[in-house]
């Protein structure tokens, strides 16, 4: 493989509110068994990709615990492997990560000892699955310094949360605004790049030089007409974990058919196995249009839900539209509906936690309600 | 030591192409996680896995021990197979000749005390007390033994014993037992006695076994033997119907063997990792489900496997599916064993009709579970009766006007290492 991969988790989101009060967003659970940063790290380790770095910094310990054995992603190896890069005090340097392109500024290290030509640099908290064999054929094909993926974004979303990019016919960048007001288009950048290791150090030493430090704004939009910078048109799903309402729906996606089936066929998405035994269905439960986490003992009524593993539900409880995520319990007789409990909630017998539709109740990790 | 060479005759086609701890069991793990997962629960981080027949499924799924954390710079595991020496090879010929074979593997350990296991029963027990009985009786041999029914006795290897625990006798399958105290086939020896009683032994008997020849010789020559009491769940899955009914026994609502606790887990290795989804139409109750499985129809009382799919309108009851099956659209299902791989056709019927037991294995098939072997096809529309055997792509050539009367059986074996059914 002539890549080398770097995903950026190390950010924090406030429209995340209590979702990420103890957890980076980019090891948020997600489909039932899985954290956000799978998905980036199981598109490198299925592309190919032997060395990658996860730069991390937000409420790192999360993520930490889940990477905590590379074997899990094939990533145990001598040669390459997985890399774990969090701020560290030298002797000149003790500053937290300024942004993304100073984040990878200090830890040039990784860059300048490998050999890969390429870096394919992605997001950590972007639901997607993508081959990035592609990617860099497309970019060798365009002779282009950077090539930048996108999608054509749906009207119902709200583009300003984007990078807008505005292509010529050959698809190279003419322009390209982060967040803007009054964007021009309807391509979104999707938090996913490659270009040659040698000039992503170059890049990120000079802006950082000039006192600028955000990989978009800085080196992308800045170079864009110095450089030849492309677009690259992703027209599988994508989904970023940017807000409690995304989030919400990004989960909901797995039921889908077609979302389900390419998540869930070969090559797989790749996560730390925990080993539950087999998911039970008791003999009062009926579980309809939802997705099951292993480990779950199911007594009540589930409805187009997400259970993550070892949920407990008990008799005569109802869920629906909602998303329970692992180690919950709900007692008998419980109402939940448009809801998010985070992991290990309890909710006593007779509880009710009743969202509304496109404004999901969040019951924060560990509480106990109704007793 | 894990013995897991065996066959499992008994179990049919079930075991045609895998020995017997590899045959699935309980929706995602296979019969030899269980003491494997023992094994490391109970901090016996050195283990060898003896092989000898059909070992390419055990092979597979042990690999170098990682979903047991087994996979260490110093001990983790080591599969053993026959092998030829200086002068010839042979093969195992009996569980202690197995052993004895294989003496240099544990002699580089050096260690105090051997634990034998063997690859064919379901239970979780911590190794780790029994060898604390081990020491403070300061026993040359431990067994653990499992409390039967005195009805039950004459179908195991009885332990009599004195009050302190002392093995005095060992009477097989005996008519009038003496005791309650049932062989588990589960021995913690002192390597240096084990290891003097296996060489004098292979100059006796050349199918050396621990039940025949190593324990009468060593209990005949005053060791201290003692019984090591187990009060757990256990159960041997030798025949269909055992094998059946342990799976069954983890559907329970509050089941007598609990997968659910998180303290000696039972781990297993997996390529499936995505959840189960259960579509629009589908009702399942008193089932357990392993992961990647869609059902869109029904699941009643059945222990399903890895990335199975129920289309809509199929009804799966009281059954056991093996991992990536395909139960075609209308598929009703009864009383049935459906090995890893296979294609059930749409409004299939299996288990109706008579209870007539198999005619060509009439010992193997005889209480109206029918058994779909590995990678097998089933062809749409066709009814299938009580105490069949189904092996290979069936087509509707093979079936008369349709149908499988109960007790045939069909075996179209593709395996080029041939299949003994």
């Amino acid at each position: 493989m002539k890549a080398v991969g770097i995903i950026l988790a190390g950010g924090k989101n406030e429209r995340l509110g209590a979702l990420t009060k103890s957890r980076a967003p980019s090891a948020l659970p997600v489909g039932s068994c899985y954290r956000a940063i799978d998905f980036p790290l199981s598109n490198m380790t299925n592309s190919g990709i032997k060395k990658v770095a996860v730069i991390t910094q937000y409420n790192s310990r999360s993520l930490h615990d889940h990477l905590s054995s590379p074997k899990w992603w094939d990533l145990g190896s001598k040669n390459g492997g997985l890399f774990i890069l969090s701020p560290y005090q030298s002797s000149d340097n003790s500053l937290w990560f300024r942004d993304t392109a100073d984040s990878i500024y200090q830890n040039l290290t990784f860059l300048r000892r490998s050999k890969e030509q390429y870096v394919v640099i992605s997001s950590g908290d972007c639901i997607y699955k993508m081959d990035y064999n592609d990617l860099i054929a497309y970019h060798e094909a365009k002779n282009a310094d950077i090539t930048i993926a996108y999608r054509n974004v749906p009207e119902n979303e709200d583009i300003r949360q984007y990078g807008v990019l505005e292509l010529d016919e050959g698809e190279r960048v003419l322009d390209l605004e982060e967040k803007p007001l009054e964007p021009l288009t309807r391509l979104g950048s999707i938090g996913t790049y490659v270009m040659a290791r040698e000039k992503l150090i170059e890049l990120v030493e000079t802006v950082v030089s000039e006192g600028k430090y955000n990989l978009v704004r800085d080196i992308f939009s800045r170079y864009r007409k110095r450089l030849r910078i492309f677009g690259y048109n992703f027209k599988g799903y994508w989904c970023n974990l940017g807000s409690t309402q995304s989030y919400f729906d990004c989960n909901m996606d797995f039921l889908k058919a077609d979302v389900r089936k390419k998540f869930l066929e070969h090559p797989y998405i790749k996560t730390k196995p925990k080993d539950e035994p087999p998911a039970k269905f008791n003999s009062q439960t009926s579980v309809v249009n939802s997705l099951v986490g292993s480990g779950s003992i199911l007594n009540g009524d589930v409805h187009d839900s997400i259970i993550f593993r070892k949920v407990f539900l008990a008799e005569g409880s109802n869920v629906s539209n909602s998303i329970i995520m692992e180690g919950a319990r709900i007692g008998h007789g419980c109402v939940v509906e448009h809801a998010i409990l985070d992991k290990e909630v309890v909710l006593a017998d007779g509880t009710r936690a009743v969202g509304k539709p496109g404004a999901p109740v969040v019951i924060d990790k560990g509480n106990t309600i109704g007793e | 030591m894990l013995l897991a060479g065996g066959q499992g005759s008994r179990l049919g086609i079930l075991t045609a192409s895998k020995a017997k701890p590899a045959v699935p069991f309980g929706g995602k793990y296979r019969i030899i996680d269980f003491p494997m997962s023992n094994c490391i629960n109970s901090g016996v981080d050195t283990v060898g896995v003896l092989t000898q027949y059909q070992p390419l499924q055990l092979n597979q799924h042990i690999g170098i021990g990682t979903p047991w954390d087994l996979d260490r710079r110093v001990g983790g595991v080591m599969m053993l197979a026959p092998h030829v020496k200086r002068e010839h090879g042979e093969w195992y010929t009996g569980t202690a000749d197995a052993i004895y074979q294989n003496a240099d593997y544990i002699d580089q350990y050096n260690p105090e005390y051997v634990l034998i296991l063997s690859g064919d029963h379901i239970y979780k027990m911590d190794y780790s007390k029994m060898l604390d009985f081990h020491k403070k009786n300061k026993c040359d041999v431990s067994l653990a033994a499992l409390t039967v029914t005195l009805e039950e006795a004459s179908r195991f290897g009885m332990m009599n014993i004195h009050d302190d625990g002392r093995i005095y006798e060992f009477e097989e399958k005996p008519e009038h037992p003496k005791s309650t105290l049932a062989n588990m086939g589960i021995y913690i020896f002192n390597w240096s006695v084990l290891r003097d009683a296996l060489e004098r032994d292979n100059k006796i008997h050349s199918d050396s076994d621990f039940g025949k020849h190593i324990l009468p010789m060593l209990l005949n020559e005053g060791k201290r033997m003692f019984a090591f009491p187990f009060d757990g769940y256990w159960k041997d899955v030798g025949t269909i119907e055992s094998y059946w009914a342990a799976n069954m026994d983890l559907i329970q609502t509050i089941p007598q063997f609990d997968l659910y606790e998180d303290f000696s887990k039972i781990y297993t290795d997996s390529d499936h990792q995505p959840p189960m989804f259960t579509g629009a139409g589908s009702d399942i109750n008193g089932s357990i489900l392993a992961e990647g499985c869609e059902i869109y129809g029904r699941v009643y009382n059945s222990v399903i496997g890895p990335g199975v799919v129920v289309d809509e309108g199929a009804m799966v009851k009281d059954s056991i599916v093996f991992s990536d099956c395909y139960i075609g659209k209308g598929v009703v299902m009864e009383r049935c064993i459906v090995d890893t791989d296979c294609t059930i056709g749409e409004n299939v019927k299996i288990g109706e009709g008579d209870n007539i037991i198999n005619v060509h294995r009439p010992k193997i098939y005889d209480t109206g579970i029918t058994v779909v072997g590995e990678h097998s096809d089933i062809p749409d529309n066709v009814e299938i009766g009580k105490n069949c055997v189904i092996l290979g792509k069936t087509t509707p050539a093979d079936y008369q006007d349709g149908r499988l009367e109960s007790g045939q059986s069909i075996v179209k074996s593709v395996n080029p290492n041939g299949v003994r059914e």
